[in-house]
């Protein structure tokens, strides 16, 4: 694979719930090791486009797909391909924290044990697993001397962090962010993009936000959608400066919904 | 005048307010009074023939002197035996029901009819009990038999009751688990059931120990009568409770007056331990509860 192909590629994707379309004809190209803001107007498919990139649309018995998404050059929705494998691979973060109601040392384990070959690794091996996990989203410092307490018992913006921290052991490719801020307080905001920023290089991120203050602090690139199409796609700053579509121009300076 | 005095209209809600009040708490009066008369009776009634001897000694006489112990043993037989056939296929049934079945008209249908099947009258287990486990698999009128009936007529509450429990789990656990590629299977072992087996054991308990009090169910399938010893093993005969009661208040001459009252008593007070444990239970695993 070339060094700068695509980590996200989608083409002609299509998507029906029943008989409503809500994607259309979107041709994508998210490069890796970098951060692309997903903004849009609500209920202009952002969610589902993230959503079809793990594939978690497809348990909705009523979704139906066309066209073609590769993540690292591979077809994801290849005949043969593994669910368990794509989901490994691609990491989803949600609006609302979902900590798992487990200590805070087995939610980060959760998917290393589940997806874990062979026997059960030593106990030093998974504290070095734990606490490299937490070091990369900046949490350890915080949780280091309780990481035996419940996972709920945390902030919300350490819920957050701690999902995200949840999904590193797994060495994903892609990390898929649906408004992960959007439950948090601008100060708790500010640290989850500052953490985000060191995130940025070893993983490709995709991330929805309502906020566009955020897009373009937090962002490389910018995709703009509108009614299920994809109107435009650039690097953050000339989008937010020199937008070349007419909408684009229109929702950033506020006058969409 | 203030703007903040009550007005008229203020005052007439308030007044209307303590009339719905009082309305809700006559209703809630007019409940408990019979169960508290019924226990008092009981209680008033049977008390004095409860002795260690009513409880551990064999019926004598044709039932009108002795104890009941061989009624208690096997009632004790036929709940446990019961609880122990009913509760795996049940929560089975509902895992299956709750974490795997698509939602489509099937499922829907299977749903209803599990619904439907609670109100089906015990008299109607009792022939399907009779013709399917004492004749056709010829386990006799047996305690196997009479639990099996027992177990299929609880089934469908215990179905409800475990898949409430599975639906108090919160989705966003679930979504956590598929969305790091875990399998169905692993986010229950993992995440739902650690988290709603207090719930299905109270509710599976409670609702299969109501069965102690049935008396149709067992009375064509194992519950005798008379019987001058205690059962040995899943395949004999059994005295029980509910049908010793039913036999002494109505065919036998000559019993003392307290001897039903006492065997009623011990059977609420069979069943209410049953509950309290269930309880105790729940409070012990939620104290460990995780969230
Ligand atoms: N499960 C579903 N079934 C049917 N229609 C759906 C479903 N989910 C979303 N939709 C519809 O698809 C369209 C796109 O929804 P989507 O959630 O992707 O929008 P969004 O851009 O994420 O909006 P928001 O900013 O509010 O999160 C909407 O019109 C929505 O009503
Ligand atoms: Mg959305």
């Amino acid at each position: 694979m070339a060094k700068d192909a695509p980590a996200i590629r989608t083409e002609r994707l299509n998507l029906y719930y029943g008989e409503f379309q809500a994607l259309f004809d979107v041709d994508l190209a998210v490069k890796p090791g970098i951060i692309t803001a997903l903004i849009g107007p609500s209920g202009c498919g952002k969610t589902t486009l993230l959503r079809c990139v793990n594939r978690i649309n497809e348990r909705l018995g009523y979704v139906r797909t066309t066209g073609r998404i590769e993540v690292m050059g591979e077809d994801i929705y290849a005949p043969g391909v593994e669910l368990a494998q794509v989901r490994k691979h691609i990491g989803m973060v949600f609006q609302r924290p979902n900590p798992l109601p487990l200590p805070i040392r087995d939610n980060i384990l959760f998917g290393h044990r589940i997806h874990r070959e062979g026997p059960r690794v030593r106990r030093a091996e998974e504290d070095r697993i734990v606490e490299s996990a937490l070091r990369e989203v900046l949490l350890w410092d915080t949780v280091k001397d309780r990481l035996d307490r419940k996972a709920t018992s945390l902030s919300l913006e350490e819920q957050q962090k701690l999902c995200i921290a949840r999904l590193l052991p797994l060495k994903p490719k892609v990390l898929l962010m649906d408004e992960p801020c959007s439950a948090l307080d601008p100060k708790a905001t500010q640290t989850v993009e500052e953490m985000l920023w060191e995130l940025r290089g070893a993983y490709t991120i995709l991330i929805v936000t309502h906020n566009m203050a955020q897009a373009r602090r937090a962002s490389d690139e910018c995709v703009f959608m509108l009614m299920g199409k994809l109107i435009e796609h650039g690097p953050t700053d000339d989008m937010f400066v020199t937008p070349r579509d007419s909408r684009t121009a229109d929702y950033i300076e506020g006058r969409y919904g | 005048m203030s703007q903040f005095t009550a007005t008229p209209r203020n005052h007439r809600q308030h007044r209307r307010q303590s009339v719905v009040k009082a309305i809700f708490l006559l209703m809630t009066v007019l409940l408990i009074v019979p169960v508290l008369l019924i226990l008092t009776f009981l209680i008033v009634k049977g008390a004095p023939v409860l002795s260690f001897e009513f409880l551990f000694a064999m019926p004598e006489n044709g039932m009108t002197a002795g104890g009941i112990l061989p009624a208690l043993v096997g009632t004790v037989w036929l709940v446990t035996v019961a609880l122990l056939a009913s509760v795996p296929v049940g929560v089975a049934a509902a895992i299956y029901l709750s974490e795997y079945a698509p939602d489509n008209w099937l499922t829907r249908a299977i749903n209803l009819a599990i619904i439907n099947l609670a109100g089906v009258p015990s008299i109607v287990h009792a022939l399907f009990g009779v013709g399917a486990f004492v004749l056709f698999f010829k386990f006799g009128t047996s305690i196997l038999a009479a639990s099996l009936t027992l177990a299929i007529m609880t089934l469908p509450v215990v179905i409800v009751s475990t898949l409430e429990a599975l639906r108090s789990v919160p989705q966003a656990f679930r979504e956590a688990c598929w969305n790091m590629g875990a399998t169905r299977w692993q986010t229950i072992r993992k995440v739902v059931l650690p988290n709603s087996v207090s719930g299905i054991l109270t509710g599976v308990i409670l609702e299969v120990s109501r069965t102690a009090g049935e008396t149709a169910p067992i009375m064509f399938t194992g519950a005798a009568f008379f019987l001058p010893f205690l059962p040995q093993g899943v395949l004999d005969q059994t005295m029980a409770l509910s049908l010793h009661l039913f036999v002494i208040s109505t065919q036998v001459p000559g019993v003392p007056e307290g001897f039903p009252y006492g065997v009623a008593l011990v059977l609420i007070s069979l069943v209410l331990l049953m509950n309290a444990i269930s309880i105790g239970f729940r409070t012990w695993l939620r104290g460990r509860k995780k969230w």
